[in-house]
């Protein structure tokens, strides 16, 4: 028997059945939507953080104080010696393979003007970060060599907090209170937005010799270098091994980082992640085909007699197998497809309410979820096809 | 043509073995009409069952057209159902859901045959049992002898060397049920289709020029007038 007549027997029955037919699609559809969406999302964080990652600049390491096997940033154990101003100092006069070396002091605190204040992220940075990272200005200047060197009290801060202590008007030259201690401002940031869990409209930086003082720090927290091409980066490693080893009394208590490891790393992780959403979605799947699978018994169970008559007409094990087969294969599919297009809508509807969850709905989940939900047919209408197919044609045409 | 030697069937039941057929001898040539008469229990459906190869003799061997067809299996038996076997049931069994056109195209559909070729045969099946303005009519819109007119019709389609009517009469009043004897007739004697009727009912039967009766499994007789 050709396939579209097959195809047509198949149809025709789900057609008479509507209503049953439709609610069995929907475990389907429930399925298919839950790993498109879940599977968008992952994918969306993945695609957005790793797009942070790699906006850093692939040349980019970072050292912090204690040695871990595992990758990852992180804080470094109490017992070590810490990396210090003079380490970075060391680094940055002793490899050629360094083109800039920043040192980082991560801190919190209260932010204040007047009678408002706010709590805020304070970094120690010198006149070296904006060699490694690109933070815009919006107006004054940034942190200079002669405000490290001076521990003069000035400041950078973000929009978000210019605009929350002082309103709309110019702050530059305008004191301010960052953890109990007067600060001057001199320069106010562009307005950059949220990357990697922080807002850097809400940063205030401040010179690194100053937040040492003021959250009182024996060490950096960490250090940023750059290196001077992608060529250049493992002996840039080498570089700040050798000379950190030499001066921490040849020990390696510290850790060398690249950008393109937390790259992996992040990849590694969030990749993990879609497969645990995908497990998730697939159970519903499962559920789905289950439903398939009990319907279809149903149906051959109630069109006993039809097989009967079909087989008296010539029909051979295979033809009915087809046809029973088909009609789970569709059922699962119309489902498939509906729930593409529920679970794609909702990944973009998702995505427009709330900007900040990153939705990608990737050509993959898309393949993925159809082809899922045509095996779901295919897997859980093989016993209900094969048990039509193997009825006595004796039997079935006395089945009342 | 029929050829049935020493067909016995056997059905185990439990640790008992039930003899439904015991040596039975059949030969039907082809274009003959032969009712096959006897009680419920006599042994008659499985015959009809083992004619329509729907089902395999314990012993003893059955020729259709000279071919050999208990010693088949499953899949081969239906080719042969297909090719060379029209039933027509006693509650007709066509799919509710199909035309008339599509119910008595369903044996070209496992037959492999075209779309259009299907159509047009099914056209003249229909034609051959009158019921050419009633093709695309669903079988609740027509009557019971419109039905078994259709099924009979499906039964005829595939050209068959025989055509096998259990009951053909029995869901169907009397003058219906004697429209029905009265075009197996026309069909046997004009157009030299091969027909066993299979009844219960000795009036039926003798519409047939030739009668078999079966009891206990065996044939107690069979007459020609």
């Amino acid at each position: 028997m050709e396939w579209l007549e097959l195809t047509r027997a198949s149809a025709d029955s789900i057609r008479a059945n509507k209503l049953r037919s439709g609610l069995t699609t929907l475990g389907v559809v429930i399925g298919v939507a839950s790993v498109i969406l879940l599977v968008s999302i992952g994918e969306g964080m993945r695609n957005y953080l790793a797009d942070i990652f790699a906006g850093m600049g692939s040349n980019l390491l970072f050292v912090s104080s204690g040695k871990r096997d595992t990758r990852g940033a992180g804080k470094g154990l109490s017992t070590v010696r810490k990396i210090t101003l003079e380490d970075a100092q060391a680094l940055r006069q002793r490899s050629l393979n360094v083109v800039a070396v920043a040192p980082i002091v991560m801190g919190g605190g209260t932010v204040e003007h007047g009678s408002l204040s706010r709590e805020s992220l304070v970094m120690g940075v010198d006149e070296n970060m904006p060699l490694v990272r690109t933070l815009p200005l919006g107006s004054g200047r940034f942190i200079s060599a002669e405000d490290e060197d001076g521990k003069r009290r000035v400041a950078v801060i973000g929009r978000k907090v210019a605009r929350e202590l002082f309103g709309e008007r110019s702050v530059l030259g305008l004191p301010i209170k960052i953890a109990d201690a007067r600060f001057r401002i001199i320069g106010i940031m562009a307005p950059k937005g949220q990357s990697l869990g922080y807002d850097f409209d809400e940063m205030v930086y401040i010179p690194v010799s100053c937040a040492l003082d003021l959250f009182n720090l024996e060490g950096l927290t960490s250090v940023w270098i750059k290196a001077g091409n992608q060529t250049n980066l493992q002996p840039a490693i080498d570089d700040v091994r050798r000379i950190l080893k030499n001066r921490h009394n040849n020990r390696e208590d510290f850790t060398v980082v690249s950008q393109a490891d937390l790259l992996e790393t992040v990849n590694q992780i969030t990749a993990t992640m879609t497969l645990v959403l995908l497990g998730i979605a697939s159970i519903s799947l499962l559920v789905g085909g289950i439903g398939i699978m009990n319907i279809m018994l149903v149906s051959v169970r109630e069109r006993t007699r039809e097989i009967g008559v079909r087989k008296a007409l010539g029909a051979r094990r295979r033809d009915i197998l087809l046809q029973f087969l088909i009609e789970s294969v569709m059922v699962s599919l119309m489902g498939g497809l509906v729930g593409l297009a529920l679970g794609s809508l909702i990944a973009l509807g998702v995505h427009a309410a709330v900007p900040d969850i990153p939705v990608k709905i990737t050509p993959w989940s898309l393949f993925v979820a159809f082809g899922f939900s045509m095996a779901v047919g295919v897997f859980f209408g093989v016993a209900p096809a094969q048990k039509a197919a193997a009825l006595d044609p004796i039997e079935s045409l006395r089945y009342e | 043509m029929i050829e049935i030697e020493n067909v016995s069937k056997v059905y185990k039941m439990g640790d008992s073995e039930v003899h439904a057929l015991r040596d039975v001898q059949l030969h039907v040539p082809a274009g003959a009409f032969v009712a096959i008469v006897g009680p419920s229990g006599s042994g008659k459906s499985t015959l009809m069952n083992i004619i329509g190869c729907l089902d395999t003799p314990s012993s003893g061997s059955y020729r259709l057209d000279g071919q050999l067809v208990s010693n088949m299996r499953d899949d081969a038996l239906a080719t042969v159902r297909n090719r060379k076997i029209g039933f027509v049931f006693q509650t007709f069994n066509l799919l509710p859901r199909q035309t008339a056109l599509e119910n008595v195209s369903l044996p070209l559909l496992y037959a492999g045959v075209s779309r259009r070729e299907r159509r047009e045969q099914s056209l003249a099946a229909l034609k051959r049992v009158e019921l050419t303005d009633r093709a695309l009519h669903k079988p609740a819109e027509l009557s019971g002898g419109q039905r078994q007119r259709v099924a009979i019709a499906r039964a005829l389609v595939n050209r068959p060397s025989i055509l096998l009517a259990d009951e053909p009469t029995g869901n169907l009043d009397q003058k219906v049920g004697r429209e029905i004897i009265a075009l197996f007739e026309r069909l046997n004697r004009d157009e030299g289709v091969t027909l066993i009727l299979v009844t219960h009912d000795r009036d039926l039967a003798q519409m047939a020029p030739r009668r078999v009766e079966i009891i206990d499994g065996q044939i107690v007789s069979d007459l020609t007038s």
